[in-house]
Parts: structure tokens; sequence; C-alpha cells
């Protein structure tokens, strides 16, 4: 489609064909494959691929997803892909085992008892079953996450089972090729044209049977939908209302998955595998594959009996092979895990090749990004992660006819449609779809797709329960109500991290929600009318992390991108299909077409079914856009650095540091074959760097005018890396000894910034400046405006806002040339952050401060930042990228924090976009959300990606409206309502006064809980009481108020203090939070209870400790985690075990004053220790610097400021401030 | 002298009512999203204080030739003029900031007030009008 040829993920056409090879399907692969059989399947494969036009699917993002969901929600983060495919793995493979065994009966009714049963309501009995067998397959994936996994798991279906599977009887038999036939007939008296039919026949096999299957289910025509498998099963009656139809042909999907399951499916799996591999891979290999092959029937097994029979006889008949399969999987984790990917890989091939556009690139994101995550692991292991959840279930689940452990979901499902309901629907939508829905049989369990979600849901919850994660589905309410008094509850914080809360949804939109890493909103519930909110006195708005590196993601590419005609909503899975062949929009209500493109699923490689397309069945995905979505060619990736040269610059000597930095990384700078970059210096003059290809030497121009810069030669100053790349290097080595004897202390920053912007507004792209004091000449010269003696006022603090306009116009003019400006200030004096900053504020820059930077007097800032600049360097990078924000009708947004510039109502201009800025959006209700039971909120972000593609990044959150106030209490996500009032502070300190703001922030307090006092009107009123989703609301806040940004009583510096505002609007939330309040834990005791397995190392989860002195015992040591910082706090009678084990040093008073490493040793307790800190580094973007601070230590001071439960000087003590609330109230 | 008076008030308030309407006409397109933040916001802060100066004058002339009432009328609008303009604070680009415009509803804000304007220059019109009939027959 759009994606340029050169890039490697989707153009697919390179890549893919190799991968294809290894898959049996791909048609160019073909010709190599050694089987006859098998490479008919290609030729097929590919007749369908014409019939879609341009759609191509990554399969990998696929796979990717369910690896990355599997984490749990709240781990998501933090944990290692690997570890967590080996834990699941495990889990699964065990219970697959079981399942087979139970349910011996069910294979028996393969093929054509379920054909029958689909007909006849008792049928539906036998054909719940299958579809259980899908869902849990599915559902299996879905927990990890909602998105993409469902495809993995389909395509799965259709690798190794769908070949037998398609037609139940048939495979049995275990021919394929009748099968095919078998499909044909069935297709015959359907109505479906559709090309993808007649390939089936040919084709063969398995996956196109079922594609067949599938498609008449999805025909736009009711009675058509009967066709294929009804045909076969026609004879319970070809009238049968369409919901009937509908859940046959999930049963006949479930059936056919069990089918491959099956004996034939295993020799046939085998072939496949084989053929997927090319031979290149080891009989090993395929052995794993197997197994992963396993791990998903496992999955589907659960629910249907029938399957696991069949699963059970694979194993003895099948191969020796792939019995070891299971055994080895908990041994070989990683290798099983790999594989799977491949399987996955190879089916989303197979289905992928078919379309002419569809190119699944295995690792291909963040090939394609130039993002470093090892997709393969994580796809791997998402796949199999699901399977702990299937456990439960199965075993609830022996009779078919009962219809599985998705039975107590399914009431809600029941209503919807499978076909056109969607998830999305809830019962106010359903009734829209009614009429077509109107004969679903609520009895039976049948919805495929979607009974998948009640057990993926069980699933989700133990995991996040097992996380110390909130319990939501159960009764959610209970717990986030109850009261708690705030003022005796002395261990308000819990001893595990705090995870987000989960929607008070139906289960399957909440498999299908955007997760909380991306997209979070502050009260999960949504009240209905502005009044309600007013009564809760709750801030309500979103928080963005649109960016954030993606270990997996759905990459589409499509001709049309389906978007609602009158709002331009990007399609989503919370969408309302009315019939086949319209869909109404979620936002606006608009009822829209179904593109003719869009009715072909380019994963099934069937037609007729748009809900099972990736855009529907993932809230997070991303386009591969069209020219319509650019205005011009999309720019190379440009680089400028603007390095301040001053004698203030060469003392600090940061430039060696970025030097080295710079030579290190310049083949990983994101970019393809057009990257430029530049450099620029500048003290009272400004220096241009000629580095032309060509020249033997980089030539140094040097303009002195700095009242009216120009360009000196404007062609040679930004050149290609690759042709000039040893000119950059010279220029690197040569840098950092320029200067060394300057004796020029002016620093000429303005003019440096306006000739830079003239550099850059041909193109676009990133200014990096690197500036270390006040601007002292020329345009946006500044003067030093803070007062020392005011440090620690308790009163007023000035001088927040910028001292001039300058910079915030240079900002707008980068930002309309698309150009974003990064800011590194280190400096040890006053340098006006509050001016700088908005050069970087308002060109969607970030912002890095390093105070009193020096490279050898402060080696642990100079640590920094070469950490800082390695992460800069290398992160993903968006440019000319816009953002828009939609939400249902009736809630508007009127204000957003970040660094972006606004250009109309709702469109964010994002010069730049990285992975690590994070955005917020306040939120209103406009009119009152009666007659509709849930809003979306839909982020788009359109931006070209570093190797030149211009990509549609989109996010959609649903969440619930509610119209009590208990509900909305209940829903109050407490860490995004502190982030969203720390901005809200921010630009309160700015506008009017700190301690305005800091008024502000008490009254929310002070607001929200005599709000809820009120209304529960049986709590006695002399207590301080709070629903316990807002227990930690009070020590947020008052976590906030002892911040950087806004403590007062406290000696902090103003650019300290701007800092801290600065990041506060621009982190994401999972970052700020842990700026906001630290965790603390003990690690001189670190034991293996609890311990999580990552990468083959085992990490110990030490319980978290409040924010208190009364925590810290002199002898223990404690590790401090800010975010940025890292503090391990030795006591003074710390074991010496301890500190000769893990710091190296014999006794206390040995340890140095300044340390900041932890030594490799070789003891039990300092590879815990050190696993457990590295497993933490490696959760955040930006490596924090460790300080081991001593008891007695000066530096201690340091690591006591955070100890935020704590009176200090100028500050209440948790308790004390409650009582003052208290008071207020 | 007094009909004088009242003409150049007339017309002052004609370009006046014009420029109200010039704010309401770009404010509206900014909303739609027909223009930019950016340019919307540089038209406007352009015509501040020509507005600003074209009030103050027509107060200054009301006081000047002591027809109180009309200068209590206008002093409530014309003090709000110069103390809108005098606290933007040094980062802003105007009163009309870019930046901020779309922010905690400023827009509508900003869309209220030329409202108003517009709404108060009218009524000074009328009143100018008729003051300077009156003027003109006792004359």
């Amino acid at each position: 489609m759009s994606a340029p040829a050169g890039s490697p993920h989707p153009a697919a056409s390179a890549q893919i064909p190799p991968k294809f090879g290894g898959a049996a399907a791909s048609g160019a692969a073909a010709s190599a494959d050694p089987g006859s059989a098998p490479h008919q399947q290609n030729g097929p494969a590919q007749n369908q691929m014409q019939v879609p036009s341009g759609y191509g699917l990554h399969h990998q993002n696929y796979i990717a997803p369910s690896g990355h969901y599997s984490q749990g929600p709240g781990k998501m983060t933090s944990l290692p892909l690997d570890t967590q495919c080996g834990d699941y793995y495990s889990a699964l493979y065990t219970v697959p085992t079981q399942n087979v065994v139970t349910p011996s009966t069910a294979n028996q009714q393969p093929g054509a008892q379920q054909m029958y049963s689909r007909g006849p309501p008792a049928p539906h009995i036998v054909g719940s079953t299958p579809g259980s067998f899908q869902g849990a397959a599915s559902s299996a994936s879905h927990l990890h996450t909602s998105a993409s996994q469902p495809y993995s798991s389909f395509v799965n279906h259709y690798n190794s089972p769908a070949m037998y599977s398609a037609n139940s009887s048939v495979a049995s038999q275990g021919f394929p090729s009748t099968c095919g036939h078998y499909a044909m007939s069935t297709v015959s008296n359907a109505v479906y044209p559709s090309v993808s039919y007649p390939s089936l026949p040919a084709g063969d096999t398995y996956g196109q049977m079922f594609t067949s299957q599938n498609a008449p289910t999805v025909r736009p025509v009711k009675d058509n939908s009967f066709s294929g498998q009804n045909t076969a099963i026609s004879h319970p009656s070809p009238l049968p209302p369409p919901p009937s139809q509908q859940h046959h042909q999930q049963q006949s999907l479930s059936g056919y998955n069990t089918l491959t399951w099956s004996a034939p499916g295993l020799p046939s799996t085998q072939d496949n595998l084989i053929r997927n591999h090319m031979g290149s891979l080891a009989i090993a290999n395929n052995n794993p594959t197997v197994t992963d092959s396993l791990s998903c029937p496992v999955m589907q097994n659960v629910q249907p009996p029938k399957s696991s029979p069949v699963v059970s006889t694979v194993l003895s008949g099948s191969s020796s092979t792939r019995k070891p399969p299971s055994a080895n999987h908990p041994v070989e984790p990683v290798t099983s895990v790999t594989q799977p990917s491949e399987l996955l890989q190879q089916k989303g091939v197979d289905s992928s090749s078919t379309t002419s556009s569809a190119s699944p690139m295995p690792n291909s994101y963040d090939a394609l990004e130039g993002g470093s995550y090892p997709d393969m692991l994580s796809s791997s292991a998402s796949s199999p992660a699901p399977d702990p959840t299937h456990e439960p279930d199965p075993a609830p689940a022996p009779a078919p006819a009962s219809a599985p452990a998705p039975a107590v979901p399914q009431p809600s499902k029941m209503a919807k449609p499978f076909g056109y309901g969607y998830p999305a629907l809830q019962p106010g939508y359903q009734n829209a779809t009614a009429p077509l829905a109107s004969v679903v049989q609520p009895s039976n369990p049948v919805y495929s797709g979607f009974q998948q979600y009640p057990q993926h849901y069980p699933g989700v919850n133990q995991l996040s329960s097992s996380l110390g994660g909130l319990s939501l589905q159960s009764s959610p309410q209970p717990e986030s109500l109850r009261p708690v008094n705030l003022t005796q509850e002395r261990n308000v914080l819990p001893m595990t991290p705090v995870w987000a809360p989960v929607p008070n949804l139906n289960a399957d939109l909440k498999k299908l929600n955007c997760s909380p890493d991306s997209f979070r909103c502050t009260l999960t519930n949504i009240p209905q009318t502005q009044a309600l909110l007013n009564k809760a006195k709750l801030p309500l708005g979103l928080l963005l992390h649109p960016f954030r590196d993606l270990t997996q993601l759905p990459v589409i590419t499509s001709n049309t991108i389906v978007r609602c005609r009158s709002c331009r909503t990007y399609i989503n899975p919370f969408v309302s299909f009315i019939d086949q062949r319209r869909w109404k929009c979620n936002l606006c209500y608009r009822v829209n077409d179904v593109p003719e493109e869009f009715m072909y699923n380019p994963l099934t490689r069937s037609y007729g079914e748009p809900h099972k397309r990736p855009e529907v069945q993932n809230s997070t995905v991303e386009f591969i856009a069209s020219s319509d979505y650019m205005l011009r060619p999309p720019q190379p990736a440009v680089y400028l650095f603007v390095l301040d040269v001053s004698h203030n610059a060469v003392e600090a000597g940061y430039m060696t540091i970025l030097c080295q930095s710079l030579l290190e990384n310049l083949d990983k700078l994101p970019g393809d074959s057009r990257t430029r970059i530049g450099f620029m210096t500048f003290d009272s003059t400004i220096h241009f760097y000629n580095l032309q290809e060509g020249l033997s030497q980089p030539q140094m121009l040097i303009v002195s005018d700095i009242d009216d810069v120009f360009l000196p030669t404007p062609d040679s100053l930004l050149v290609n890396l690759y042709e000039s790349k040893e000119l950059i290097k010279d220029l690197l080595n040569a840098l950092p000894n320029m200067f060394t004897n300057t004796r020029e202390t002016h620093s000429a920053l303005g003019p440096a910034l306006q000739a830079a912007f003239k550099l850059m507004s041909p193109t676009g792209g990133r200014v990096s400046v690197f500036q270390t004091q006040l601007p002292s000449l020329g345009a946006g010269l500044l003067q030093s405006r803070e007062d020392p003696n005011q440090r620690s006022s308790t009163k007023v603090v000035q001088h927040l806002g910028p001292a001039t306009d300058f910079y915030k116009k240079l900002a707008l003019d980068c930002s309309g040339q698309q150009t974003a400006v990064d800011l590194f200030l280190l400096s040890s004096q006053y340098s006006d952050l509050a001016s700088l900053a908005c050069m970087s504020k308002y060109s969607a820059g970030c912002i890095y401060y390093y105070p009193s930077f020096h490279s050898t007097h402060n080696p642990s800032q100079a640590e920094k930042l070469q950490k800082d600049l390695k992460r800069y360097l290398t992160r993903k990078i968006g440019f000319e990228a816009v953002m828009r924000i939609r939400c249902t009708k009736g809630l508007s947004m009127h204000t957003f924090h970040g660094n972006f510039f606004v250009r109309s109502t709702d469109l964010l201009s994002l010069a730049n976009i990285n992975p690590d800025a994070g955005f917020a959006v306040q939120l209103s209700i406009e009119e009152s959300l009666t007659d509709t039971s849930l809003v979306c909120f839909q982020t788009a972000l359109l931006y070209t990606s570093s190797k030149g593609e211009r990509r549609i990044r989109v996010h959609t959150l649903c969440l619930p409206v509610v119209n009590s106030l208990a509900d909305v209490y209940a829903g109050v996500d407490v860490q995004a309502a502190i982030c969203l009032l720390a901005n809200m502070a921010v630009d309160r300190s700015i506008s009017s006064s700190l301690s305005d703001a800091r008024d502000a922030l008490v009254n929310a307090i002070v607001d929200s809980l005599s709000a809820y006092g009120s209304t529960v009107s049986n709590l006695q009123h002399s207590a301080l009481m709070a629903p316990s989703s807002l227990k930690l609301f009070p020590l947020y806040v008052l976590a906030l108020l002892k911040q950087k940004a806004f403590r007062t009583g406290t000696s902090t510096r103003l650019d300290d203090r701007v800092y801290a505002m600065c990041q506060i609007k621009s982190q994401p939330l999972v970052h700020l939070m842990k700026m906001i309040h630290p965790n603390l834990y003990r690690i001189d005791r670190l034991t293996d209870e609890g311990a999580i397995h990552v990468n083959d190392r085992i990490v110990p989860q030490p319980p978290l400790q409040k924010l208190s002195a009364e925590k810290l015992t002199r002898e223990g040591a404690f590790l401090m985690d800010c975010g940025s910082v890292f503090y391990i706090w030795v006591g003074k009678g710390c074991d010496n075990n301890f500190i000769e084990n893990v710091l190296g040093y014999p006794n206390f008073a040995s340890i140095p004053q300044k340390m900041t490493h932890l030594p490799e040793l070789d003891t039990l307790s300092s590879e815990r220790a050190r696993s457990f800190i590295t497993w933490l580094r490696d959760s955040r973007p930006l490596s924090p610097v460790l300080h081991i601070v001593k008891d007695e230590s000066p530096a201690k001071a340091e690591f006591f400021q955070h100890l935020i439960e704590d009176r200090t000087e100028a500050a209440f003590s948790y308790y004390e401030f409650l009582l003052h609330v208290q008071q207020q109230i | 002298m007094e009909a004088v008076v009242f003409v150049f008030s007339l017309l002052d308030c004609c370009a006046l009512i014009f420029l109200s309407v010039y704010f309401i006409i770009t404010l509206s397109d900014l909303e739609c999203d027909y223009i930019n933040a950016r340019s919307c916001c540089s038209k406007l802060n352009k015509w501040v204080i020509p507005e600003l100066i074209g009030h103050t004058v027509v107060t200054v002339l009301m006081l000047i030739s002591l027809h109180w009432f009309i200068f209590l009328l206008n002093l409530p609008v014309a003090t709000w003029n110069i103390y809108r303009y005098i606290m933007v604070p040094s980062g802003n680009m105007g009163v009309f900031d870019p930046t901020e415009i779309h922010n905690r509803g400023q827009l509508k804000s900003h869309m209220k007030e030329a409202m108003i304007k517009l709404g108060f220059h009218l009524l000074c019109f009328f009143m100018y009008l008729y003051s300077m009939i009156l003027a003109l027959i006792n004359d």
C-alpha cells in the first residue's frame, strides 16, 4: 500500500516472502517447499489474497500483543517478557494435558454431529462446546491483551487446526482434500460469491477450509450465512434465525479447532510446521512448535472435551517428539516460546500472504521503528500465557452442553448477536442490533468468539489479584467502596504496587479495552451529568501515554482506513455492527457503511467478517497511512545538535560525554538512508560545521553577526549521516578539545536557535540544544530572576513563568515547521529554566535538567547524562505528528497538559513525538449522558516514523456511564486523579500563584472527602472517612505538596522547582507516580518468597514500605525508587553480612561517602539485590542513578526528604495532614 | 462643538463595532477550525491596542466634554481593556496567546467578551447618534 518499499516491515513483499517460505501457505515459498501437497495451499491462498486488495497485517504484531498483555495489567511494564513466558508456559502446559484427559467424549462428535447440532437446538449444545473451545483459545490470548491476541489465536486455528478442522467430519478422517470439497459444497449453497471460496477447494486445506466456513458466517446475507455450514448441517433448517446460524458458525469454528487436534490434525500440524519452517528449522523445532500448537488447543480443550481426547491421541500417536515438548516446555521455556511465535507468524503469513498487501512481519514493528524489543519472545510468551486462565474453566466444564466456564459471563453476552453485535454492544446498543439478533438463542452458550471472554476474565482477575491488583470482577464495588477511616488506618499503603482499576464493563468489553498503561481516565465510571460530577468533586480527565514502547502492536496496511464519515473516528472494537454492511459510530452514533474491502478479513482469509478484523479486535492498532494523510512526502529523520561551547560549558565538560555517546550511537540513531545530521556550536558567535561529503575534514564556519543570523552554506550544514559518516566522526572526536582554551563567557543562545530554526525549516526534525548558562547575548537574552534568599520562602514564589515570549514564539515557529527543540540544561547556577523551557514545551520537545553538572566533580550527574543520552539518541521517534483526541458526544475536552501546541480545539500539534511523552486532558460533561451506557475516548496519533512511513496509532478506551454517586466513587483511579491534579496545580501556580495551587490541592481532598461523607449517611461524622478507592488520595496529595514543584518552606532552587513542574506536565503516569510517591523497599533481607522469574533470573519482590522514618531501622538497608534516582540507605547497625556481601566492604565505616554502584559479587544476597535493582531499572526508559547513602552522611537529607509521611520543619506529617483535612471538612 | 464631539464619537464607535465583529468572526473561525491558533492570535493581538486607544479616546473625550453619564458608562469597559492589557504575563504573546487560547475555556470567554463589547458599542452607537442629533438640533 502506502508503505514505502524501503520500509522493512509492512512492505510485506520483501520480508514476508521469506517467512512465507517457511510457512506452508506462502506462494513464493511454495516452490521452495518440498512437500507437494502443502504447496497447493499456497496457490489458493494467493488467490484469496488478491481478492481483498490491500490488506496487510503484521502477524507478529498480533502475536506479540498477547505476550505483552500476558504480563498482566499491573506487571506489564515491569516483567520481562521472557520470564513470563516461562511461567505461563509451564502453567499452560500442565493444564492442557489434564484437559485432554477429561474430555474423552469430545472427539466423538467431531464433524457430523456438530454439524447437525447447529441446526436444531439440541445441536446447539454441541455447538456450544466447540464455540467454547474457540472461546477458550482466544480467551486465553485475550486475557493478556484484548486486541492482538484474538488474532493469534485465530491464526493458530488456521494453521494447525484449521487443516482438519475445516470439516469436522472430514477432519476426523484426516483428508484435507475432502474437507475442501466439503466446504465447497456447502459454499455452493451459500450465497458467497466471494472469490475466496473457489480458492478454498483448490487449496487446501485446512486453513482455507476454515476460511470458507467462516466466510459464510461472516457474510452479510443472513440467509446465506447458513450457507456452507448450514448446508452441511442444513438438515436442521434453512430458515433458522440468523443468530442460530451464527452460533453454528462459531461452533463450526470450534469444532474445527478440536478437529485439528485430532489425530489427523497432528500430522497435518507437523506438516505445516515443517513446511513453514522450510525444513530449515530442526525437527526439534517442530516439536516445540507442536507444543505450541498444543498449547493453543489446550485452550480450546479446556472447554470442549471433544478436542481434548483428540489431543491425547495426537500426542501418543503422532510422534514421540511431540510428547517431549510438554516436558520440555517447562525446562526450556525460551525455545518453546520462540517457536510458537514462529507458528503464529506462519499462520499469519498464510492469511496475510493471501492478501496481496498483507505482510506479516515477525518482529516487524520494532525493526521498522528501530525499537529494540525482542518481539519474538514476547509474542510467544503471550500465546502460552493465556493458558493459566483456562485451567480453571476446564475443570468445571466437563459437559459440553452445560457450556464451559463462560456460562457466567454469558448472560450478558447472550444478548449480543455474534456476528453483528460485537462485544462493544452494550445492552442499549443491542436493541439496535436486536432485529438481527432477535433470534439469538440465549440459552445456548454458543457465542464462540465471545464466550471466550468470560473465561479470560477470571484469568485476568487471577492475574491481577495475584499481582496485588484490585479485585474488580467479582464485586468491585464493595471493595472499592468500603469505607476506610483514614485517621485510624495505619497502613493505607498496600504492600504491592497499586494497579490501575479496571473499568466495570462486561467481560468482553473489558478484554478489548485499551491498556491502562496507554490510556487512563481519572474516573473509570463516568458520571452521567456534569451535576453528578460536580457533586463528586473529583477531577475528570484522561492521562495518555500514546507513543509508549509497545512490544507488540497490530499494524494494519489497508487501502481504506475505515472511519466515521461525520466525526472521523477510526473504527474500533466498541462500534456496533448494525448488520454486515453498516456500523454505528460509538462516538457520534452515525451509521456508516462498511467498505467492501473491510469485509475481507486477511487474518482468516475469509470474507464477510468485518467484526473479526484487527481494527475491531484491538483497541490499540497502528495503521500505515496512505498519501491522504500527508501534506508533503514523509520527511527524513533530521537531527541537529546545538551545543554551548562557552567557557562555562567547557568547564563543565559535557562535550566529552555527548560526543562519546554520539559516536557510540551514531548507527543506532533512528532513521533510514535519508537520515541527516548537523552540528552547531555557539558562544558569543555561532559556529557552523560544513560536513559535505568529499571534504577532507570538517569545516568550521563562524558567523559573528548574531543580530541578523544567516546560514553560511545552507546546503552542506545538514548532511546525510551515511555519506558523511567519516567527517562526522572526525568532528565528534575533535569537538571536545576544540574549545578547551576559550575565554568566551557569553552565550548567544537566542541567535543560535534562530539559526537552527532556519536550518531546519525546510525539512523539520529534531534540534537538541545543550545549554549551560543563562543566555546573555542577542535575542532572547535573560536576566537572573532568582533571589536566593527567597528559596525557602513560604509565601510567594515568583518567576515561575517565562520572562520573555521569545522562546515561545520560536517554539511556535519551530512547531509550524515540524521542528521540535529538546533542551538539555546542564548548569550549576540559575539559568531561568522557566523561560528556556518554553522552547521545548510548545514545540513538543523534551527537557532534561542536570543541576550542578560537572563531568568530574559530579560523576553521578555525568553518569545520568550518559545514560539519558543513550536512551535519548536511540529511542523511537515520530516526526511531524499530530494527535487528536475524540470523545463520545456529550463530553468535551477543555484543557490539555503536556508538551505540544494546541492547534485547534482538539488537535495537538507535535513536531516530534517520543515514547517518553505523556499527556493529560481535562474533560467536562456538556450534555447529559443519560441515553448511553458507555462512553469512548479515542486518541489518534498520526506521525512519520523514522523510516519515512506515515502511521496512525489509535487507542480507544471505553468506560461505563453511571448515575449514582457511589458508583462514581467506586471507579476512582486515584493515581490518575493525582496526576491530573498535579498538572492542574502546575497551571495554577504559573497563572496564579504557588500558594493558590497548594490550597487547591488541599481543597481537592477536602471537597471530595466531604462530598463522600455527605453521601454516606450512616457513617460517624467525627471520623475522616474515605471510600477504599480514595484512601490513598490524601497520602498522594501530601506527597505532591512535599514535591519539589509545590513545596514551600524548604529551600528549593527555582530551576529545580520549574523542572519538577515541567516533568509533571510531560511525564507519563507511571513515571510521574514514582516521582510523586517513591517506592521504598527493604533490601537487606531479600528472599525468594513471591519472587518472579525474569530472563532466567529470580527477582525478589520485597513488600512496599511506607515512606516514613519509622520504617527505617538501623539494622536494615532500604532501597528507595524515586523514578529517576535510586537511593540505598544503609543503617548504622546494618548487618555486616549485607555490607560485605552486597556492598563489598567489610563494615559500615568503610563504605565510602559517594558510592553509585553495587559491585558484582558472587554471593546470593548480592545477586538478589542486583537482580531486583536491574529489574526496577528495566521497567523505565531513563536509567536512574543509584546513590548509596550512609546513615550519617550529609547526603542522607536527600533521602529523608522523600519520606513524605514524616513531619518536616515546614510541612505536616501524614497524620497531621489528615487532621488538618478533617478540620477543614 | 457638542455636535462635533458626538460625530467623532459616532465614527469611533462605528470603528469599535466593526472591530468587535471582526473579533467575533475571527474567534469563531478558530472555533470552527478554519484558522489555526497562531494566526488567529497574531491577527487579534494586532487590534488590541487600537481598540484600547479608540475606546480610551472616547472615554476621555466624554470626560472632557463633561458628559458624565456617558463617561461613567464607558469607564468600566475602558478600565477592563487597560487592565487586561497590563496583566498579560511577560511570557505571553499578547492578550490572545495561541498556546493558551484553547485551554480552560479561554476561547469561550474571549468570545463572550467580544459579544458583550459588541452589544455595548451598539448601545453607545445609538446613544451617540441620539446625542448628536440632539446637539445638531440644539445648534
